[in-house]
């Protein structure tokens, strides 16, 4: 399991440098200079270069890379060009808007695949499953910011239960925040629930033909039982990487669920600061986004190793 | 009578008591929603009219300052003299003026903020409102005195912009997250990505506003534009991204839409030193082909003004010129013959994100392939469109709203964009800048007008149009734009 563990940690280390290599040199070649976005149309030559010098740009590009590589390791992701302020600043406060959303939107989607998942499997090819299968079927084919338009339609403008988007802050209360959260993560939740759905149930069918399986209904365990007891926990790990997958997403993805319900998360910052050429601040926020994708990852290559230990003893 | 009196006296005075209780139960706090959010809070170090947007008279003054009407009225400064050869002026403050965190403004912090704004290392984004200024002298805590290398007729028009607004040297180091003005209201809080908080300045110098706290959110998206203020969770809009939404509010009782006009002369600007666009009969054979009627129409839903030159309808200097580019695609096929492309030609078509400029692009298009040009076009962001387009000039054609006030000077820079160069213009502006008596510069600015619609320097499209939504409660909201703000100084809820 440590040897596991350690060959993880290192496959994470690698990746991150060459995305963080990636990451600044992309974005870098980016046409447009934020010094004359932020100076607009009647600024003068001297003004544009005062501010480029007081930014910092007017240093050779491999030098700024490694400063900001260094400032990253001792978590300091420098000062965004545009708002001025430390980028480490405006990640915390952005991320526990995105983090806990990203949060909800999985616990949502969990809660609704799992059962129905596991309802179309134990219903395979009566009308149960064919209901399931078909809402599914929708629920991957709809965009989630045509459900988001359409709770805000039904839930805001209509019935005045929810606020049509922003966020409250958490200063606010528990309640009232995950409140102004909840239209936003059912948003997210529904596609993504439609396809864990999907995954769960065909998991479970692989495993319903499986030799234990015949084994656990032989020793005189019901079908829904056997399904439960043995078949469920070994369908977990396609589940699980799709889980994995889906939280990166949720986490990452959330740009247009956050235009739409104008939430102060990570999404609309990438979006405001891409636009404004504000790219410090662009190549810090995908760098921490790729960071937890890959921890993601790697909790859930260890989490396989827990489920399923033939996975120990291979590597 | 004794008692009769006391009576009297005590009704009087619990109805007196009443009023203010009455006036508590009302609202007094406002949440404003607009599209962009300002980047940081200095509005004298960036262009960005989302910083004027939120701070303009709200936080911070000028000397003079712009009324809602376009006008230039006084500010800080209670008047003025200006010595007969034009080149000193004399500014009079007003007394007991405090900035934010106490601290008395007076004519040290005017020279202050002038000295900043025009210093070698400053960052003012229109350094060139300051650019004639020789020396400020302070006379007494309350006079501050202005010399000027020529006369500039336009000095107290200039001393109104967002970027001329006084501020104190001991806060303006903090001044991009914590601005300290003199306004009306001050600066609370700024969750960034989200909103800005003031509340009402109670030491205020003039009339205190009638709101005591107003927020402002920024929702960049229109469909979220749309369904916040359908859900009522904002008192108003300034700015409305979508004019096809605006019948569907007109027609509720619960809102009211007010309908001006910007600064903004949506123009097809014109590279005038790429061929052909350099020869005066392409450019005037591009503007016959221009149908405007259909681009307001279809790009903008019918709101905006035609325009014949590069100046805003609403300025009392304004001459309409439309005549001398009327839809005309026969004559503007006769022009292309006589300038040799008979069969057309192939030029780019450059748009940048807002919808005037892709919508009305298409149009443009459209109307200028019925007379054989073709257009290649390609869609950019603001930042490559500054890069390509307006520093790089590698362009032939492109749409933009031109949004700073009086701004038809930019005429007389041949390093501008357009690439326009022309010394006669040049030297009628220069002697507007000279001019300071109103019927002179009147006459000035009709010639100037009338030179570059004659030259057909660019395609005049249309004046935008400014829309606003409101709860229909709200009072006091400025109609057009003058200058990009959202004064709400005078902004209080009806009964």
């Amino acid at each position: 399991m440590l040897r596991y563990t350690l060959k993880r940690a290192l496959s994470l280390g690698l990746s991150l440098i060459v995305a963080s290599l990636v990451i600044f040199f992309v974005i870098e070649v980016v046409p447009g200079d934020p010094a004359s976005f932020m100076l607009g149309l009647n600024a003068q030559p001297d003004t544009i270069a005062a501010l480029r010098a007081e930014l910092g740009l007017d240093v050779p590009k491999f030098e700024r890379y490694l400063t900001w590589v260094g400032g990253m390791l001792q978590g300091d992701f420098g000062l965004s060009y545009t708002y001025r302020t430390p980028v480490t600043e405006m990640i915390g406060d952005r991320i526990w808007v995105s983090l806990p959303l990203a949060l909800y939107a999985l616990t949502l989607s969990t809660l609704i695949a799992f059962p129905a998942g596991i309802y179309a499997a134990a219903r395979r090819g009566k009308a149960g499953d064919m209901a399931v299968m078909g809402a599914t079927q929708f629920g991957i084919a709809v965009p989630n910011f045509w459900f988001a338009m359409m709770l805000v339609l039904i839930f805001a403008i209509n019935l005045r239960w929810f606020s049509a988007g922003g966020f409250v802050g958490w200063d606010k209360g528990f309640g009232a925040a995950m409140h102004s959260l909840t239209l936003p993560a059912i948003a997210l939740a529904l596609p993504q629930s439609a396809i864990l759905a999907r995954v769960m149930r065909s998991a479970l069918l692989d495993v319903l033909g499986e030799d234990f399986m015949r084994t656990a209904r032989a020793k005189g365990l019901s079908r829904r039982q056997a399904l439960l007891r043995h078949g469920l926990r070994n369908a977990m790990i396609p589940v699980l990487t799709i889980i994995g997958m889906q939280f990166s997403f949720l986490l990452a993805g959330a740009i247009i669920i956050e235009q739409v319900f104008f939430l102060p998360g990570l999404g609309r910052l990438i979006f405001q600061s891409i636009s404004a050429r504000d790219l410090i601040v662009v190549e810090s926020v995908v760098m921490l986004l790729v960071f937890l994708v890959i921890l993601v990852t790697f909790l859930v290559d260890l989490a396989y190793a827990a489920i399923d230990p033939r996975l120990r003893a291979r590597t | 009578m004794m008692q009769n009196t006391s009576r009297l006296a005590l009704l009087a005075s619990t109805a007196l008591l009443a009023l203010p209780l009455q006036a508590q139960a009302e609202q007094s706090d406002i949440t404003v929603a607009l599209q962009l959010e300002p980047p940081h809070l200095d509005p004298t170090s960036a262009a960005a009219g989302a910083i004027d947007s939120v701070l303009y008279a709200n936080v911070f003054e000028g000397l003079t300052r712009f009324a809602s009407d376009g006008a230039v009225i006084p500010g800080l400064s209670k008047s003025w003299d200006i010595s007969e050869d034009g080149l000193t002026y004399t500014f009079m403050l007003n007394e007991g003026v405090t900035f934010h965190d106490g601290s008395t403004m007076d004519a040290e912090d005017v020279k202050f903020s002038l000295d900043r704004a025009r210093g070698e290392d400053s960052a003012n984004a229109q350094k060139a409102l300051f650019a004639g200024i020789t020396d400020v002298t302070v006379l007494d805590p309350l006079t501050v005195q202005v010399t000027l290398e020529a006369p500039n007729g336009s000095f107290l028009f200039n001393m109104a912009w967002g970027d001329a607004v006084i501020v104190a040297p001991e806060s303006v180091a903090n001044i991009k997250t914590a601005p300290i003005g003199t306004g009306a209201f001050k600066f609370e809080n700024w969750v960034q990505g989200d909103q800005i908080t003031l509340s009402r300045n109670e030491a205020y110098w003039g009339t205190p506003a009638a709101l005591t706290d107003v927020t402002f959110k920024f929702i960049s998206d229109p469909t979220a534009a749309f369904a916040a203020m359908m859900a009522e969770d904002i008192d108003a809009f300034v700015g409305f991204p979508t004019p096809e939404a605006l019948p569907q509010f007109e027609a509720d009782p619960r809102f009211q839409v007010i309908i001006g006009s910007s600064e903004g002369e949506t123009i097809l600007s014109t590279n005038n030193m790429m061929p052909p666009l350099d020869d005066r009969r392409v450019r005037k054979a591009i503007a016959h082909a221009i149908d405007r009627s259909a681009i307001i129409d279809g790009a903008m839903f019918g709101l905006g003004t035609p325009i014949g030159t590069h100046f805003a309808p609403h300025n009392p200097d304004y001459v309409d010129l439309t005549g001398l580019s009327q839809y005309d695609p026969e004559l503007s096929k006769k022009l292309l013959a006589e300038a040799g492309f008979a069969d057309g030609f192939t030029t780019t078509l450059k748009l940048p994100p807002p919808s005037y400029a892709r919508r009305g692009g298409e149009i443009i298009a459209a109307q200028l392939r019925a007379v054989g040009i073709e257009t290649e076009i390609s869609n950019l962001e603001w930042a490559q469109w500054l890069e390509q387009v307006f520093r790089g000039k590698d362009y032939g054609l492109t749409i933009v709203s031109h949004t700073e006030p009086f701004d038809i000077g930019i005429y007389a820079r041949p390093d501008y964009y357009f690439q326009y160069n022309n010394p006669q213009f040049q030297q009628i502006m220069d002697t507007l800048n000279r001019a300071t008596l109103p019927a002179e510069r009147k006459a000035l600015l009709k010639v100037a007008q009338t030179i570059i619609a004659e030259d057909y320097v660019n395609g005049y499209l249309f004046q935008l149009a400014f829309h606003t939504v409101a709860k229909a409660g709200v009072e006091g909201l400025w109609e057009n734009a003058p200058t990009q703000a959202t004064d709400l100084t005078a902004v209080r809820w009806s009964d």
